[in-house]
């Protein structure tokens, strides 16, 4: 079954063609033939995860692809625990999310092409998945790319979802500048793209300590932009612009995990560079930091989950950075389904409201049961609470961090309080109190099946999929998916206790303050204004990159294009120009003096002598006889003497 | 005694006025009969050649023979042109032959 596991990203693939080419004025058959390729990957992904749990090796599948001397490109497949378990991932939430599609994007005009580009994010994703050597998961990577930019823009008539695509595009390019120049000094050191050998190469000490530190966070560089670390993380929050469903699937569950994946894919370079997993991991911790802090204060309920899932991943770029292979992709895994569940979530309850401003909502509860249900179930495994699958994920990774260091467990645990209040915070102003607009509340309804059905699945998954790592399960996740060998941590019950009163008191705290209202919003505001403007203006972060980075390089445009643009390219093509027009007017007098005099002249003289000539031509035979024997005697004579 | 200089004279006379009258006759009958001159003056000289060089051999007198068959032929021939052309052009004057002219 293995070597057929190229079909998997091949049937998105396909319907992405068959979208495009014969589907597009077809709507409802467009939707189906994603559908059912993205079902036919799941299912193959399944088969995968299976055979790969019944016999846990990594193996690999691979065709030259480029060979040239001294340099080969393949293009293969790497499958080992960490793999199959992604694809099921990947392609499960796109499962659902077409699914939910199909409910949230009904009516829009673009509706096939919607689904065309959501087939060819999986492919590209489940191919980055796949892929066995750096330059082929640069490929996808950068498709993966391609698509996040498509999808975020796709209502690119509204002028915020344009710029929202191209910040996107143009950010994670930033990082992912950084990603190439890391692979070219890691694979010319080692001479190889191929992960495996990579790996044999840099474990045997082909490259050095220093090189390999260098090249191993030039290449973190890559993940930093695409999961939306500090500091490139600015995109993801205007990624939101983009369909809710999409938000889901790429920017809560799939391709921002792509960075996360990557880290834990070349485990073995951070693992041999102590200062390079040891940027990862504060890098992560800063991230985790700063997103939660700056989710307690947004108002737009897309953009606290972004800020959330930007947090998220900070966690799990964390514990990476602190050698928690495992711990990080069970995260990954666990947030996955929670996350996509609470952007979609989100999706149908501004579905309802159309409005993404939470102080707009409220009171939806007993209109929207499922919804809210779900969503809360969701928020509760977010916030870590026993037993949802959250918990077991979160727990791990605090588990590393303080086995690495006592200050990353802080941070977590820090992280966890606040992740515990801003969900509670949006659950409490959305699903509960009065409604705040009377008119938008009472045009909101439940969402159709087609979308609700996905969210029981995915708060279904939110619970359950975190059983897979418990930590007393002797066959667990941590016993299948794992670096080098099996690193069994004992549970510490002092820990989750206290990780759970946290996450508890983070609730407590946002129903007091917004369900209870015994504590007041207003005075806090007012009390802490000055943390408040900061948090609410994302730490001005964007303001700052505007001033340092943007505005300098538009006024650096400008004056190029005023003085050497204007002054001297204008100048030189106007001087080109000038000096091709007097050209062609010398070619011009060339032509009609010389060759036309010429040509002319030809026909002229040639006229001329056939009119002297042709008098030659009497007609008369006797003048020829003459001429004849004249020419004969003549001959003669001239022979004789 | 007459040598063969008196026959290649009277020849070359021969061959004179021939030529003279293929060149200035305008009546085409006048042409092929000039032409007849022309003959005459050869086969003189194949005579002459035969009688004085090798008078053995009759290989002179066989050729003037042919020419003169030859001859006789080519009259024919002639004359039938001649006639077709005075069928056409309603005389014999070779200056109004003239259609290949320009």
């Amino acid at each position: 079954m293995l070597p057929y596991s190229w079909l998997i990203p091949f049937f998105p693939l396909l319907s992405f063609v068959l979208i495009i080419f014969f589907t597009i004025k077809k709507p409802k058959l467009s939707s189906l033939v994603s559908i059912g390729a993205v079902s036919l990957s799941f299912i193959f992904s399944c088969i995968v995860l299976i055979t790969v749990l019944n016999n846990p090796v990594t193996s690999e599948f691979k065709i030259d692809w480029l060979n040239l001397p001294g340099f080969k490109v393949e293009a293969g497949m790497l499958i080992d625990p960490l793999t199959s378990v992604m694809l099921v991932i990947v392609s499960m939430v796109s499962l659902l999310v077409q699914i939910y599609s199909v409910g949230y994007m009904a009516g829009d005009p673009r509706f096939s092409r919607y689904f065309s580009f959501l087939s060819l994010f999986t492919f590209s994703m489940l191919g980055l998945v796949l892929a066995n050597n750096f330059f082929e998961i640069f490929i996808f990577w950068e498709l993966v790319g391609l698509t996040s930019y498509l999808l975020i823009g796709f209502w690119f008539e509204k002028k915020s979802a344009s710029d929202a695509g191209k910040k996107a595009f143009i950010t994670t390019r930033t990082g992912d500048l950084a990603f190439l120049v890391g692979i070219f000094l890691l694979t010319t050191t080692v001479g190889t793209l191929n992960f495996q050998e990579a790996f044999h190469q840099v474990e045997a000490g082909a490259i050095s300590p220093a090189l390999l530190t260098l090249s191993a966070i030039l290449i973190f560089g890559g993940a930093v932009g695409k999961s939306a670390q500090f500091p490139l993380h600015v995109w993801l929050p205007d990624a939101m612009e983009g369909p809710t469903p999409v938000s889901a699937l790429i920017h809560a569950a799939t391709m921002v995990a792509a960075g996360v994946y990557l880290v834990a894919r070349l485990m073995t370079i951070y693992a041999l560079s102590v200062p390079a997993s040891l940027v990862v991991a504060m890098i992560g911790a800063f991230t985790a930091f700063l997103a939660a802090s700056i989710a307690l204060v947004q108002n737009d309920i897309k953009r606290v989950l972004a800020y959330s899932t930007i947090s998220q991943l900070g966690y799990m770029i964390m514990v990476l950075g602190c050698a928690g292979y495992t711990a990080g992709t069970f995260h990954l895994m666990t947030h996955a389904s929670f996350k996509a569940l609470l952007f979609l979530g989100a999706g149908s309850v501004i579905h309802a409201m159309h409005t993404n401003d939470i102080w707009e909502m409220g009171g939806l509860y007993p209109k929207m049961k499922i919804t809210a249900i779900t969503f809360i179930i969701g928020s509760l495994s977010l916030a870590g609470i026993f037993p949802l699958s959250g918990f077991w994920s979160k727990d791990e990774i605090l588990l590393v961090a303080l086995h690495k260091s006592p200050i990353f467990m802080v941070v977590g645990v820090g992280v966890a309080f606040m992740t515990a209040f801003y969900m509670f915070r949006l659950c409490f102003v959305t699903f509960f109190g009065k409604p705040r607009d009377q008119h938008k509340f009472e045009h909101a309804h439940e969402s159709p099946k087609v979308m609700t059905i996905p969210l029981i699945i995915l708060a279904f998954l939110s619970i359950v999929a975190g059983w897979v790592g418990i930590p007393w399960l002797h066959k667990g996740y941590s016993s299948f998916v794992y670096f080098h060998e099996v690193h069994h941590l004992e549970p510490n019950f002092i820990l989750m206790g206290f990780a759970t009163l946290v996450a508890l008191a983070g609730i407590w705290l946002a129903y007091l303050m917004y369900y209870k209202r015994s504590i007041s919003t207003e005075r806090l505001k007012q009390r802490f204004s000055f943390i408040y403007r900061v948090l609410y203006n994302k730490y001005y972060l964007d303001e700052l990159y505007n001033a340092i980075i943007i505005r300098p390089l538009y006024k650096l445009t400008d004056f190029l294009f005023k003085k050497f643009d204007l002054g001297v390219i204008d100048w030189l093509v106007n001087a080109v120009g000038d000096f091709t027009v007097f050209l062609s007017w010398l070619k011009e007098r060339f032509d009609t003096l010389i060759v036309d005099g010429a040509v002319n002249g030809l026909g002229y003289v040639i006229r001329g002598s056939g009119a002297g000539i042709r008098k030659v031509q009497t007609g008369q035979l006797q003048n020829y006889a003459f001429i004849i024997f004249f020419g004969i005697v003549l001959i003669i004579i001239l022979k004789i003497f | 005694m007459l040598s063969l200089n008196h026959y290649l004279a009277l020849s070359a006379l021969l061959f004179c006025i021939g030529i003279f009258g293929v060149l200035t006759r305008r009546n085409a009958i006048g042409i092929l009969m000039s032409i007849e001159l022309l003959f005459n003056a050869v086969n003189i000289n194949f005579v002459a050649f035969a009688k004085f060089i090798n008078p053995q051999a009759i290989v002179g007198q066989i050729f003037v023979i042919f020419v003169i068959t030859i001859a006789a032929a080519e009259a024919a021939v002639g004359l039938a042109i001649i006639i077709l052309i005075y069928r056409q052009h309603k005389g014999v004057e070779v200056d109004r032959v003239n259609i290949m002219k320009w």
